[in-house]
């Protein structure tokens, strides 16, 4: 899941320089992603996994890596019971 | 809770109702026919300049660079800016026709008709201005002076949102002062005024207060911009009970917006680092209904205190 996860940041997270090294703990915002690419990252995040973050999730901390997001995805995947 | 907040929006539309109708026979408003587009008043007027000229004697020895832009800019400013990511719902975009004469034959057909003609418009390359900063920083690339820079522009600005509140108006003045320099400096500024706007609006005899703030970001990727912005506390409003004590106005706001517009625009602090940039607005048509709802609508009765500061 986190390959998958680190594709779409990539993809939509619009970092200057190559982030294809990111650590899972590395934190996206110091990276270089802005509050409008995170918007980006999320609603592709959603897309891919079918999921609907709520209103709860809409914050900050759930987006600053890829490891808080898999965590995040993780929750949601099984309240849906995936 | 719910039926609470029912009453206090149906009470505060009430309110708003009563208010628009006071500016009306009062003259100081002057219908034209849209929800939010009004003309002004002689005495409108006459007081929004005096309070124009209460500011700038305050703020006199800051030394700020008076710039002036029309309401109309450069659409590309509003597309680099990612305005339309974040309030699309508010933009006011120009467009025009640039069709042959058939299509001109059928544009007037259609409008004689009362029919749709939107499909024979085009898009140009101006943008009605959301907020008087935006014009600025395109302006500014390059390397800051060692003490940075600040700049005061008023302009006329539209925001697509028509409502029967007249403190909120489709197209509005604002007036800001605009500070660009290091971090520390600028975020040093913005302390400074948030007291200092509160003082100047309560000498007005308006009961003014702070709050953290966010702005009205479209959609759900909208609500956590919002989130974001508050979490790291870059808007503050000076708000005031206008229809409602319950849901204030905003009269003034500072915004702190970090690097994004220098970052973009490459604007540079004297030591070579992407520079800081952060503003604050003054609401002009708000701070005048503010005052016209709190002291009457006749400015000749107004408080002696409040009128010293206006008419010295």
């Amino acid at each position: 899941m986190k390959d998958k996860i680190r594709a779409i940041v990539v993809e939509h997270g619009r970092f200057a320089g190559n982030v294809s090294s990111l650590a899972d703990d590395a934190d996206l915002y110091a990276a270089g992603m802005t509050s409008h690419a995170s918007v980006g990252v999320m609603l592709a995040l959603e897309a891919a996994f079918d999921i609907e973050f709520p209103d709860r999730m809409l914050k900050r901390s759930v987006f600053e890596s890829i490891s808080a997001i898999a965590m995040a995805v993780a929750e949601l995947l099984k309240e849906a019971g995936r | 809770m719910a039926q609470d907040l029912a009453s206090v929006a149906a009470d505060k539309t009430k309110a708003e109702l009563a208010l628009l109708r006071g500016l009306l026979e009062h003259g100081l408003l002057i219908d034209c026919g849209v929800p939010g587009i009004y003309g002004r008043g002689p005495v409108f007027e006459d007081t929004l300049q005096r309070f124009n000229d209460f500011v700038s004697r305050l703020t006199v020895h800051d030394q700020a660079t008076p710039l002036h832009f029309p309401p109309v800019m450069n659409r590309t400013y509003m597309e680099r800016v990612d305005y339309l990511e974040s309030f699309p719902h508010l933009a006011g975009i120009i467009f025009s026709f640039k069709g042959t004469d058939l299509q001109h034959h059928e544009l007037v057909s259609k409008v004689r008709a009362g029919e749709d003609w939107s499909q024979l418009q085009s898009m140009t390359e101006v943008v009605l201005t959301p907020a008087a900063c935006h014009p600025l920083y395109p302006i500014c690339t390059g390397t800051l002076p060692e003490s940075g820079k600040l700049i005061d522009l008023t302009s006329y600005c539209f925001r697509h949102e028509p409502s029967p509140d007249p403190a909120r108006m489709q197209m509005f003045r604002m007036r800001e002062h605009v500070r660009m320099g290091k971090p520390d400096a600028v975020v040093a500024w913005r302390e400074m005024w948030m007291e200092r706007g509160i003082a100047l609006l309560k000498d007005l005899g308006l009961d003014a207060y702070l709050v953290a703030a966010n702005d009205p970001f479209f959609g759900r990727g909208g609500r956590m911009l919002a989130v974001n912005q508050r979490e790291q506390q870059l808007k503050f409003e000076i708000v005031t009970p206008i229809t409602s004590s319950e849901i204030p106005t905003a009269i003034m706001s500072f915004n702190y917006h970090q690097d994004h517009f220098s970052k973009l625009y490459d604007i540079r602090s004297s030591d070579g680092e992407t520079a800081h940039t952060a503003c604050l607005g003054f609401g002009l048509e708000r701070i005048m209904i503010a005052l016209f709802k709190t002291h009457g609508f006749a400015p000749a009765r107004w408080p002696a205190a409040v009128r010293q500061k206006l008419w010295p």
